[in-house]
């Protein structure tokens, strides 16, 4: 296979889109809860809680779809200790996300050994199993590429288009970004603020912990210490490099996804001449030189890591 | 729910806040001590007698919190100046880097000049990992969060390419990790037949170095103006990307020295399971001292004391010792809520 | 019938009582004025009236039903609207976004974009306050920004509309045009309170004015009775004597600037476009003009923080080369900033750090100028405090809990203290009360009679024509010729101000 081959192969396609999925969740996730003007670094941590408490859903007899719903679920409540912590009693969002981040990893480590304390390989499950799209998957390549599947799977890419409709064609999701814009004008209009920022951090963290519970339930089939690895932080950079708009999101996830999957590939071909860790750098260095390309034009959302008090300046 | 400035801070306050909000973390983690079965009071014994209660104990505990001071006051001087630094950790494996460098032959200088020289040069080194984000936050306004953060993982893996190839040592049988620290170079033990070595007093001169540095000298002055209000030190004639170059300096290289302490000190070599996360933990260490630069040794210590006491805990009875970073996550959560209750005040309507 | 009827309000920070046992009342097709100084509660009794804070006593009712306090969307719905003095929009939405904020169940699943497209264009015609509902807010000028402002409200059905000083930021045509509006919108049955600190502005739109002072109500008066100085006196509570400056000879060239541009980074005009400007010994040059026309650009241009692109810079004759805040402290700069807050003080600092934050590196308050001097800054602090009559309940207190005017007051000691050349004075007493702004007008009479070269930088006419001598008007980042204050006038200026550059005599 030589380097041309490589991107006409319907594998790398595939894989670019198993890679691409669980950034979607956490970009999105991400960038709901900054639209709204909330810094959420609790992602990393939200992201392996997420992984843990859907992989052990499913390890304890429960189903798959109930394991997507439960990780949501653990997402949101440590969403909802960010936003109380941030929102309501305006503590540094730097501060506080890192503070979950510590919480809800050393939490997730915590329960998955006092469950399972005497494995030492990783105990499995059976994972969510490609469905193929009826007709569309027996397209040659695309087929291969694009329609064979998780559900997860197709769920991350239906992600995109509901978080465009629900931010830009919805009275819920102007007042979203109008929090993160300027919360004043919120408060004039007679929406609470609170309200409106504490949703979105509670709906963003859901989402990216179901991108964590991707990893172990439809990606790979168990849960081991260390499995986000920096995805979240990634997240963070995709959200900048996408300007908050969730189609850029979108590029940016497979864009990201296509080198890291590249990377693997060109580490078979290089064989060995190359070190292999110079490969596993790319995905982080890449993150660094997205944020460098766009550090000219980015525009934040105005009221971002701004914390809001009723009756402030008005 | 209205949160108000409070115009007068009492001292009792300050000081018993952070108590309690401290042992409301314990009794949160009582409830999962609860849920694996054991007995609570017991198993808080065994975490407190395996942090204080020998003198082995007790040095194990000062060893562990040696480098948590460091890489808390990495944290804690960025802060100030709300330069995100969360790459303590790969600044930690490049001061780390250096000693091996330095310190495995290609310099030999005598006891008393080889390790003040290598905590320098772990310094220059921690400072030079900083230097990329520094420059791209003064220059190009990208976030140091994400690139800090990033970096870690960049420098973990170049750490393992080297450990894996130009500083592989010969004799270590295929196990990935450089050759040993020349004798010279070793920091000296401070108690005898414990691995709690002088690094520790360095850690602790460093404290009161920072805490006078930011106390007592123009920098220190124009780091706490830049933190609290840019836009106001910069109208009183203050450079802040200068500002914020001391700082990331400064903060970079007590990240390097913490990995000259663990290099040098306490391990003898370098592997790459050198930090289990010292440099994530400085900033818990941090956090929970509220950012003073004396507070951090107390609280590197007590964080030193947790996890050291889980491990003896976790050997007595059935507790993962991950609940020691359950436990520190805690603490530092509601000291955060505890010390906003010092400043401000609450109405409840 | 009364439409509003605000009954006994009191409220309370702490020690302070910001309402004090205050009743209103508005009938419906009235106009009524609430008049009263900074800080005399004003805010506090329309943020009451929103909702945004709950009253401590009394009550509020619209069409004699009782308001549910605490909550804005109760108001809204009971018919009242406000029109804040500082925007509350969205720079990085349009018009119609910004409009419909909060004109749809929160819930449904679907925008009615359409209809209300249709339903802000029909409001446009009915009052003739023509926007492009397209068109982003951060394209828009002041004024059309207001219009926004007053289409929300209009938008949301209100019967009572509430004005926080809306002339602020117009220029007089633009206030012109407003008073117009607002009549027609009487006419149709609607009520006004119209808050501002403006005589002339209140007694031409008003039917009854409104006096609040220090948090209590302390009279009601006809606008057919009152006049200037009879409202003068009802707001202060004495006569009011503004310092005037007496005659002085003006002396040697202090700070020249010729031909000085800035251009706009990636923006098509310039910021500032070829201005010519000098200051000399013992005078007071202003700069008219309304807000956002390169006002904030020549501030930072001559506070060191912000270099320009073309032309010369002269300070006492010399050529400077660059923008350098310290460098320009020590050459003898004051400046008095805009923003108190955000640029003036370190809020987190305490009051003593930040009356020394300019003497950074200097003998002998820092040892080699490296190490600070505690008590060679605390003993200077100290005499400040007591000579500027600052009121703080210790000089380690955060300089944040200091009340607006005693913050200005500790700008103005830093400043002055170091007996500077020159003076940037930007909006210096804006949101200050009356006596404030007195001592604020005789310290900088004060230094003008000392010798130094002040610039005047601001909004309010008034205090222009009571302390320079020399005003010119800045327009789109273009300033006019300077007049002498005495041989021009307010409406000579105001025409100027509004782009009429012709006006010039």
């Amino acid at each position: 296979m030589d380097w041309i081959e490589l991107f006409v192969s319907a594998g790398f396609w595939a894989a670019t889109l198993r890679i691409a999925a669980p950034l979607i969740f956490g970009t999105i996730g991400e960038l709901v809860c900054e639209r709204a003007g909330v810094l959420n670094l609790g992602i990393e941590g939200i992201m392996t809680m997420g992984a843990m408490a859907g992989w052990m859903w499913v390890y304890q007899d429960g189903s798959l779809w109930g394991a997507v719903l439960f990780a949501a679920m653990v997402g949101a409540i440590f969403g909802l200790l960010h936003a109380i912590f941030t929102v309501h009693l305006g503590l540094s969002q730097h501060v506080s996300g890192i503070g979950i981040t510590l919480l809800a990893s050393s939490l997730s480590y915590f329960l998955f050994r006092m469950f399972l304390p005497n494995s030492t390989t990783p105990p499995k499950i059976t994972p969510f199993q490609p469905v193929d799209i009826p007709i569309l998957s027996d397209l040659p390549f695309l087929g291969e590429a694009f329609f064979s599947h998780t559900p997860m799977t197709y769920l991350a890419l239906a992600l995109i288009p509901i978080a465009i409709y629900m931010l830009y064609r919805t009275p819920i999701g102007l007042a979203t970004r109008m929090a993160g814009e300027n919360p004043v004008a919120l408060e004039a209009q007679g929406i609470n603020v609170l309200m409106i920022r504490t949703g979105a951090v509670v709906v963003g963290s859901a989402i990216m912990s179901v991108g964590g519970a991707y990893l172990t339930i439809s990606a790979f089939d168990a849960f081991f210490f260390g499995m986000i690895n920096g995805r979240g932080w990634i997240c963070i950079a995709l959200v900048i490099f996408a300007s908050w708009k969730p189609g850029r999101a979108l590029f940016g996830a497979l864009l990201f996804a296509g080198l890291d999957a590249f990377q693997v590939r060109a580490q078979q071909l290089a064989g060995g001449d190359i070190p292999y860790q110079f490969f596993l750098m790319l995905p982080y260095l890449l993150s660094i030189g997205a944020m460098i390309i766009i550090s000219k034009r980015m525009r934040y959302p105005q009221a971002l890591l701004v914390p809001f008090r009723r009756g402030d300046r008005i | 729910m209205q949160i108000e400035p409070r115009e007068n801070i009492s001292p009792w306050r300050v000081v018993f806040a952070p108590i309690t909000a401290i042992l409301v973390a314990f009794v949160l983690c009582a409830f999962l001590i609860a849920w694996t079965g054991e007995a609570i009071l017991e198993s808080y014994g065994h975490l407190f007698k395996g942090a204080f209660g020998s003198r082995f104990a007790l040095s194990e505990t000062l060893n562990r919190a040696t480098p948590l001071i460091f890489t808390g006051l990495a944290a804690a001087v960025a802060f100030r100046a709300k330069f995100w630094n969360i790459g303590a950790e790969g600044q930690l494996y490049f001061g780390a880097l250096a000693a091996t460098i330095l310190g495995t032959g290609a310099i030999t200088l005598p006891p008393l000049l080889m390790v003040p020289f290598l905590f320098i040069a772990g310094a220059i080194a921690g400072g030079l990992a900083l230097l990329g984000p520094v420059f791209l936050k003064t220059t190009l306004k990208v976030d140091e969060v994400v690139t800090t953060l990033l970096l870690n993982f960049v420098i973990l893996l170049f750490v393992n390419y080297l450990l894996e190839g130009p500083l592989k040592d010969p004799m270590s049988l295929g196990w990935p990790q450089a050759a040993a620290i020349i004798d010279e170079g070793v920091l000296p033990e401070l108690m005898q037949r414990t691995r709690l070595h002088i690094g520790f007093i360095v850690a602790l001169g460093a404290s009161l170095f920072v805490w006078a540095f930011l106390r007592y000298t123009i920098w220190g002055y124009e780091i706490r103006a830049v933190g609290a209000n840019p836009n106001g030190a910069r109208f009183s004639g203050i450079s802040i990307n200068r500002t914020v170059f001391i700082v990331a300096m400064l903060s970079g290289g007590l990240a390097g020295m913490a990995g000259i302490a663990e290099t040098a000190g306490t391990k003898g070599y370098l592997t790459l399971d050198l930090s289990p996360g010292f440099g994530y933990s400085g900033i818990a260490v941090a956090m929970l001292a509220n950012l003073n630069p004396l507070g951090v040794v107390i609280s590197a210590i007590f964080l030193a004391g947790i996890y050291v006491g889980a491990d003896s805990m976790s050997r007595a009875v059935n507790i993962p010792t991950y609940i020691a970073d359950v436990l520190v996550a805690l603490s530092v959560l509601s000291v955060l809520v505890s010390l906003l209750f010092v400043q401000f005040k609450v109405r409840w309507r | 019938m009364a439409n509003l009827k605000i009954s006994n309000i009191t409220k309370r920070f702490g020690s302070l009582t910001a309402n004090d046992d205050i009743s209103l009342r508005v009938d419906e097709g009235e106009v009524v004025a609430l008049l009263g100084e900074n800080g005399a509660g004003k805010t506090t009794l329309m943020n009451i009236l929103f909702g945004h804070y709950v009253a401590d006593e009394g009550n509020i009712e619209i069409d004699g039903e009782r308001l549910v306090p605490g909550s804005t969307d109760a108001a809204i719905k009971a018919g009242l609207g406000m029109v804040h003095q500082h925007f509350t929009l969205a720079e990085n939405m349009s018009v119609l976004e910004n409009i419909m904020l909060g004109t749809e169940s929160l819930w449904s699943l679907k925008s009615t974009v359409g209809r209300s497209r249709r339903k802000l264009e029909n409001l446009s015609k009915e009052y003739s306050l023509q926007v492009n509902p397209d068109a982003g807010i951060s394209e828009l000028s002041v004024g059309e920004r207001q219009r926004v402002e007053i289409l929300k409200v209009l938008y949301r059905g209100a019967k009572i509309l509430i004005l926080d000083e809306p002339t602020a930021v117009l220029t007089p045509a633009e206030t012109g045009q407003l008073l117009e509006n607002l009549k027609m919108m009487v006419t149709s049955g609607m009520s006004i309170i119209f808050i501002s600190h403006k005589l002339h502005e209140v007694l031409e739109i008003s039917d009854r004015v409104s006096v609040l002072r220090h948090g209590a109500m302390v009279g009601e008066i006809a606008t057919k009775d009152a006049d200037k100085a009879i409202l003068a006196e009802m707001m202060v509570g004495r006569k009011v004597t503004r310092p005037k400056a007496e005659k002085l000879e003006p002396g040697a060239s202090i700070v020249e600037l010729k031909n000085i541009t800035v251009t706009g980074a990636g923006k098509a005009a310039d910021l500032l476009n070829d201005i010519s400007l000098e200051i000399r010994q013992n005078e007071i040059v202003a700069i008219a003009g309304v807000a956002g026309n390169g006002q904030r650009e020549l501030a930072e241009l001559l506070s060191g923080l912000r270099s320009w692109d073309k032309g010369e810079f002269r300070y006492k004759g010399e050529i400077v080369s660059r923008a350098n805040a310290s460098e320009f402290l020590r050459m003898g700069f004051g400046r008095i900033p805009e923003d108190r807050h955000h640029t003036g003080t370190v809020g987190e600092m305490s009051v003593w750090e930040n009356l020394v934050s300019e003497n950074l590196r200097q003998d002998p308050y820092w040892k080699f100028g490296k190490f600070i001097d505690f008590d060679a800054n605390r003993k200077k602090a100290a005499e400040l405090i007591k000579q500027f009559d600052i009121r703080c309940s210790s000089m380690e207190t955060p300089a944040r809990l200091l009340s607006g005017g005693n913050m200005q007051k500790l700008i103005l000691a830093r400043t002055l203290t170091a007996d500077p050349n020159f003076v940037l004075a930007n909006q210096p007493v804006r949101g200050l009360d009356e006596g404030a702004i007195a001592f604020v007008h005789e310290q900088l009479l004060a230094a003008r009679t000392k010798g130094a070269g002040i610039l005047l930088i601001s909004e309010d006419l008034d205090e222009i024509f009571s302390i320079a001598d020399r005003v010119c008007v800045i327009y789109h980042g273009r300033i006019s010729q300077l007049l002498e204050v005495r041989k021009t006038n307010i409406q000579q200026i105001g025409a100027m101000m509004g782009g009429d550059m012709k006006a010039v005599a």
